[in-house]
């Protein structure tokens, strides 16, 4: 074998026996490229790496991981009850619900969360008299990704052909096991990968929560670089912590789209 | 069958894809609906199989009025079945499934029994292989049976079919007729719209040659076929049959 196919894509027809080789090759030579660039970046900085004193805050890590992983976590059912109830109210013949659900989704979309999580914190929560920035924490990203898992839903179902609703009208079916049994596991499907990037997008913005002092993941990486002044040894294991929540959802997604394709 | 089409107008946004159809068939097995594209067969075919409301008109089909009320033509739709020309399977759904939810759903089979009466049809209709496969993995006219399964499951009064083979190659579209022969058979009551000239003369006792939204000309099917008597549906049958 010449040594230049390692690192090719192996065409059709090939017999790709070497194949686990050539990927464990090829991913190799990737990783090493961008630990070259990273180290030639740190040695340019003369950084003096203290990993002593972030590691006596491991628990602070830990604890704070822990809180993005639950705050995510219940926002996102939170955000798939209000996104599907948008959706349904977009689809609704009565007018002022359909309104009521592009403007939501406009409004949403259209502003940073940033400015959404001062508004909400400082006005809406306020006069609703809510302590618990928790419970804000959550109402807000719940809010916020909601608006997108509208859209994502929304598109999912108009994605379904007029004539499988048809098929469905002959077989008798009524509106709801229309909806049962024919539009709603296609939609779901179709949307899986636009759902699985907002479930990533949700967690990391929950890192802005940060900034009304909801001590998630990303605030105590702050504040542990605020203790120790060793801000990359604070902000390496953020990273790296967010990539362990994230990259199995983008697996797990990739999977289940494999297992359900089908060609239409 | 009889058959009680009056003044019917159909039109969408604006168009009139019927524009005040009159047909009366007192006594039909199976009735082919023929013509040129887009001159209203299909749209008559919806019409009478109660998926769509007349904008204006009346149909009757054995004195049974398919009203322009959308629950009572989904209860009449029950007691029909409808095959379209893209068969309209559910893509994420077996063959199976596809031919028995619709029974253990929509007309109160239990599931196992509902899954013993498609087995059967698929035996019937020698699909047997391919009862566990996807509409994706199955060729068109196997699709086109699965369908015509699914459409004949409940036992309707009449099977209704909109161009079953025109989206199929010949061999699959001898397929299809086949089955389609094996329903006439077995004595259902149906109505087809179709451009198989040949299929037409040889299964259907009574014809309707419809254009430009209206009925051109209507009988038994070896006298509008072989003697037409209108002028526009001399021109039209001259075309189908020099091409045959």
């Amino acid at each position: 074998m010449q040594f230049a196919s390692l690192f090719l894509e192996p065409r059709n027809g090939d017999t790709a026996k070497d194949r686990p080789i050539r990927k464990a090759a090829s991913l190799l030579v990737a990783i090493l490229i961008l630990s070259i660039v990273l180290f030639a970046s740190f040695a340019a900085l003369r950084y003096q790496w203290n990993w002593e004193a972030a590691y006596r805050y491991r628990l602070k890590f830990l604890e704070g991981w822990l809180t993005t992983l639950k705050i995510s976590s219940v926002s996102f059912i939170f955000a798939f009850i209000i996104g599907a109830l948008s959706t349904s109210c977009g689809r609704s013949r009565l007018l002022p619900l359909k309104y009521l659900s592009s403007i939501y989704v406009e409004l949403i979309r259209g502003t940073p969360l940033l400015v959404q999580i001062f508004l909400f914190y400082y006005v809406i929560a306020d006069a609703a008299n809510v302590q618990n920035r928790y419970v804000v924490g959550v109402a807000i990203m719940a809010i916020f990704s909601g608006a997108y898992i509208s859209e994502i839903l929304r598109a999912g179902i108009e994605g379904v052909s007029k004539s499988q609703l048809l098929s469905a009208k002959s077989i008798g079916f009524t509106e709801y096991q229309t909806f049962r049994y024919v539009i709603a596991p296609q939609a779901l499907r179709s949307s899986l990968p636009a759902l699985d990037g907002q479930t990533a997008n949700l967690i990391k913005d929950s890192s802005l929560l940060s900034i009304i002092a909801i001590s998630e993941f990303t605030l105590n990486a702050q504040e542990v670089n605020a203790i120790t002044y060793s801000s990359f040894e604070s902000f390496f294991p953020l990273a790296i912590g967010y990539l362990i929540i994230t990259l199995p959802i983008m697996r797990l997604s990739r999977y289940i789209e494999e297992r359900l394709k089908f060609d239409t | 069958m009889k058959l009680l089409l009056q003044d019917v107008v159909k039109s969408y946004g604006g168009i009139e894809a019927l524009a005040g159809l009159n047909l009366a068939i007192d006594d039909t097995s199976c009735l082919a609906l023929i013509g040129p594209s887009g001159g209203g067969k299909s749209t008559t075919l919806r019409l009478l199989s109660g998926l769509e409301a007349p904008t204006s008109g009346s149909i009757r089909i054995n004195g049974q009025e398919i009203g322009r009320d959308a629950d009572q033509r989904r209860l009449f739709r029950k007691q029909v079945g409808i095959v379209f020309q893209a068969y309209n399977l559910f893509p994420h759904m077996t063959a199976l499934a596809n031919v028995a939810l619709p029974l253990e759903k929509v007309h109160g089979y239990s599931k196992t029994d509902a899954i013993q009466k498609s087995e059967n049809l698929f035996e019937r209709f020698q699909l047997e292989d391919h009862m566990r496969k996807k509409p994706a993995e199955l060729s068109g006219g196997q699709n086109q049976r699965v369908a015509i399964a699914r459409a004949i499951a409940p036992d309707p009064d009449i099977v209704f079919l909109d161009e079953p083979t025109s989206a199929l190659d010949p061999e699959m579209t001898a397929e299809v007729l086949d089955a389609i022969y094996t329903l006439i058979e077995a004595e259902k009551r149906i109505v087809i719209a179709t451009h198989q000239m040949g299929f037409a003369q040889r299964a259907a006792d009574t014809v309707a040659l419809i254009a430009e939204g209206k009925l051109v000309e209507s009988g038994s099917s070896k006298q509008v076929i072989e003697n037409p008597e209108t002028p526009r549906a001399r021109k039209f049958l001259e075309v189908c049959l020099d091409r045959q």
